[in-house]
């Protein structure tokens, strides 16, 4: 194909554009970052000098100025978090008492809707599925790699082995995984899992249609990105654990399984913590997985992809709202017990 | 030190709105002169008057189909001065909704769904077409087609493109070799399948995976299915709810349809059993026809973009498609086919104007010529459709003869036509049996 230049005007003409907002908003934002301060400072500086010109005590440092500049800086993500996530999380929850056109309200209708719909359970059953497997897999897969792989010869080497996955955006991957589970009715396999299936002797199946099992093989996915970031994570922390505490265990002559049970596991509970509320998160908003790959047909659905479906493919607002606040009523509780640890951590 | 840096700062800043200025007013006037007084403008007389207005258009149309688009209505901006700036969205039918209800919305939208046409009408965003659109679309489409447009007696879309569904697609070199003969009958279609059956090859394939659109063409079965066995009258109450969706008359059709799409001994030719019709994807499905693999497809006319390159289609071709033969003649010649709607968000003359082009003879015809494309539109010239296939499509939309009935999931409500009937049918083509997939799909019709 000729690359025809003037044809792609628009476009080049569209990237300038996008470059020269990013400019634009950058350097706006390093200007007020610089630009603000420093009049603080001169302003100050013009004090000091006055006051030392005409032999005055030095003027105190005030607090309210502290207060003002710390209200000054704080008032754009105040805003933004306002605009962008206290209004829409109030809007949603309206909408969820609305109708599927917003217009009149339903009551309870579309939660009862939620419990009732045979589909529906289908999805919530699923999405507790994920949110049982994934964290829990992911963590353990991480956290027994990190302790074997920890010191070893290759770490370096081993460690972003598994840790490469992560590069990879979920879409990417679940069509990556889509080819594995591929099937073909004749001729050669094309797919990992099936072509294993049959140099063992086995009969090719199509695993992405067989429920359960496909929900399982899903969430593989998820575990084979996130297990990397738990090992990261992890590794740190191990690698963080007192030398003398280590030292004195084995002055006391542990075993490696009591060194993993007594002094590993205790020292790293917060970054374990840190791991596993992170993933919970991460895996009850799965929604790239399971669309790519199944589009939550076969009984794959979860609570992500049912809500993008009846919100905005179905003009089903009021469903789509309902799905959306459980979401986030299932995510509360994972947030506080996190907040509550970070707390007592700072305090003890 | 701090002067010099926030002076430093206030310059780069001062340097960086100059651009944003500069490049804003370089943009602002590349309007297009007019060329009213051209000869080949002639055509155009009555939409003059718009010079240099600006009408966007959104739709789910990309790629060389959108090249193609622009190219169509090309002669007409030169000549009214009107510029059209089309957009098209592989995510169309999500958006559009975002875009309309954030207040964003396009001046025209090309909306294949008349079920999602209903519903900016309902929440009186679309804007009732003018009288000369009107008398444009009336004068150039049949009642049939416009009513999908009308919502309480006012017409709120003119339609465009349309392609013809109800189409078997065949390799009539390889039915030559064997021997075989198009059939005309629901019987011969039988006849000619077991006796494919018989001969070691699977005679029919089909796929129906297309990503987040997964089930549509299983869905075109059963409504094409039941167009030949019910008839018209039936269709009209089933894709309206007059009739409920599990209706015995549809559970019927549901099961004669299955006697093709769930016949392990017919499906499914170059692909596996009948379960692999699931995770076939609908534009591969047909490709075994040229392989031998497999000796019918049903699919609409703009199958005939999918075929791998090199593949001549043509009566005499590699592959050509015959209609899908009646159950029972007395009920007629039903043909399932889909179409776009042109509706309007804006009511400016110049975007009326537009709309008014885009229903007439000749932009269908300049739309035509370009190629792929075809239309129910009256003045469309046979003679300016280069594929024969959509030939054979226009003869069809044009015979007197021919019933048309629009794709019933598009009339359908968005939750049960691009929903629950889609993954229904995917359930069903992966073992759920008729009775259970359509109390399921009549659950979710509210």
């Amino acid at each position: 194909m000729e690359f025809d230049f003037a044809a792609e005007q628009p476009k080049f003409l569209m990237l300038m554009y996008g470059l020269i907002a990013f400019v634009g908003v950058v350097g706006g934002l390093l200007l007020l970052l610089d630009v603000v301060p420093a009049w603080f400072a001169r302003r100050r500086e013009e004090r000091l000098v006055a006051a030392v010109a005409s032999g005055t005590p030095l003027p105190r440092r005030r607090k309210p100025r502290e207060g003002v500049i710390a209200l000054f800086f704080l008032l754009p993500t105040l805003l933004f978090l306002l605009v962008g996530l206290v209004v829409p999380a109030i809007r949603t929850t309206l909408l969820s008492f609305m109708d599927k056109d917003s217009s009149s309200w339903v009551g309870l209708a579309n939660y009862s809707w939620l419990f009732s719909e045979d589909s529906i359970v289908r999805v919530l059953i699923n999405s507790l599925i994920w949110v049982l497997l994934v964290p829990l897999a992911a963590t353990a897969f991480g956290l027994i790699y990190a302790v074997l792989v920890d010191k070893a010869r290759f770490e370096a080497v081993a460690k972003s082995l598994i840790f490469l996955p992560m590069a990879i955006s979920f879409v990417g991957a679940a069509i990556i995984w889509k080819f594995v589970y591929a099937y073909r009715g004749d001729g050669d396999q094309i797919g990992l899992l099936n072509q294993i299936v049959v140099s063992l002797g086995g009969e090719p199946k199509q695993w992405l249609l067989e429920s359960p099992l496909n929900t399982f093989l899903l969430i593989v996915i998820m575990v084979w990105i996130q297990a990397g970031f738990a090992m990261v994570v992890l590794s740190a922390a191990i690698k963080a654990i007192p030398a003398d505490i280590v030292e004195a265990a084995r002055l006391d002559g542990v075993s490696p399984w009591q060194m993993f049970w007594q002094i590993t596991m205790p020292s790293i509970r917060p970054a374990l913590i840190v791991v596993v509320v992170t993933l919970s998160i991460a895996t009850l908003k799965v929604f790239d997985i399971v669309r790519t790959a199944t589009n939550g047909n076969y009984d794959t659905n979860v609570i992500a992809t049912e809500m993008y479906n009846q919100a905005f493919r179905y003009q089903e607002n009021g469903h789509g709202s309902a799905l959306a606040v459980f979401l986030f009523v299932l995510v509360i509780p994972i947030v506080i017990y996190q907040i509550r640890n970070l707390r007592q951590q700072r305090e003890g | 030190m701090a002067f010099a840096r926030s002076r430093q700062a206030l310059a780069i800043a001062g340097v960086l709105g100059l651009a944003l200025g500069v490049t804003a007013c370089g943009t602002g006037n590349d309007k297009k002169s007019s060329n009213a007084s051209k000869p080949e403008c002639a055509a155009y007389e009555k939409y003059q008057g718009h010079d240099g207005k600006k009408v966007t258009i959104y739709s789910s149309i990309r790629d060389i189909e959108a090249d193609r688009l622009d190219q169509s209505w090309k002669q007409f901006e030169d000549c009214t001065g009107i510029d059209i700036d089309h957009e098209g969205s592989g995510e169309f039918e999500a958006q559009l909704g975002v875009r309309v209800d954030g207040g964003n919305a396009p001046d025209l939208a090309f909306i294949p769904q008349p079920g999602l046409l209903k519903r900016f009408v309902d929440s009186g965003k679309i804007k009732e077409v003018g009288a000369d659109t009107k008398a444009m679309a009336e004068q150039n489409f049949t009642p049939d087609w416009l009513k999908y447009s009308t919502v309480n007696g006012k017409l709120y879309g003119v339609p465009l493109g349309s392609n013809v569904k109800s189409y078997v697609w065949y390799s009539p070199k390889t039915f030559k070799d064997k021997g075989w003969s198009v059939p005309t009958t629901w019987d011969e279609l039988i006849a000619l399948s077991d006796k494919i059956a018989a001969s070691g090859t699977k005679p029919w394939c089909a796929g129906i995976e297309s990503g987040d659109a997964t089930g549509w063409p299983a869905t075109d079965w059963i409504e094409d299915v039941l167009l030949r066995t019910q008839g018209v009258e039936v269709y009209d109450q089933w894709t309206t709810h007059g009739i409920p969706f599990n209706d015995p008359k549809v559970a019927d059709a549901v099961d004669k349809a299955g006697t093709i799409l769930k016949n392990e001994k017919y499906m499914n030719g170059g692909f596996g059993g009948v379960k692999s019709i699931a995770t076939t994807s609908f534009q591969e499905a047909g490709t075994p026809i040229t392989t031998g693999k497999c000796a019918m497809h049903r699919q609409a006319s703009f199958y005939a973009n999918q075929w791998p390159e090199g593949t001549k289609v043509a009566e005499d071709g590699d592959v050509f498609a015959f209609y899908f033969p009646a159950v029972d003649p007395s009920k007629g010649k039903p043909v399932l086919g889909a179409g776009e709607f042109v509706s309007a968000f804006a009511d400016r003359p110049e975007v009326q104007a537009v709309q008014t082009y885009l229903a007439s003879g000749e932009y269908v015809n300049s739309r035509a010529k370009i190629g792929d494309w075809l239309s129910a539109n009256k003045k469309l010239d046979i003679n300016n459709v280069p594929n024969p296939v959509d030939k054979l499509s226009v003869q069809i939309l044009q015979d007197p003869k021919t019933e048309f009935r629009f794709d019933g999931s598009d009339l359908m409500p968005a939750a049960v036509g691009a929903g629950t009937f889609w993954k229904g049918m995917v359930d069903w083509i992966n073992g759920k049996d008729t009775t259970t997939v359509l109390n399921g799909i009549e659950g979710s019709w509210k």
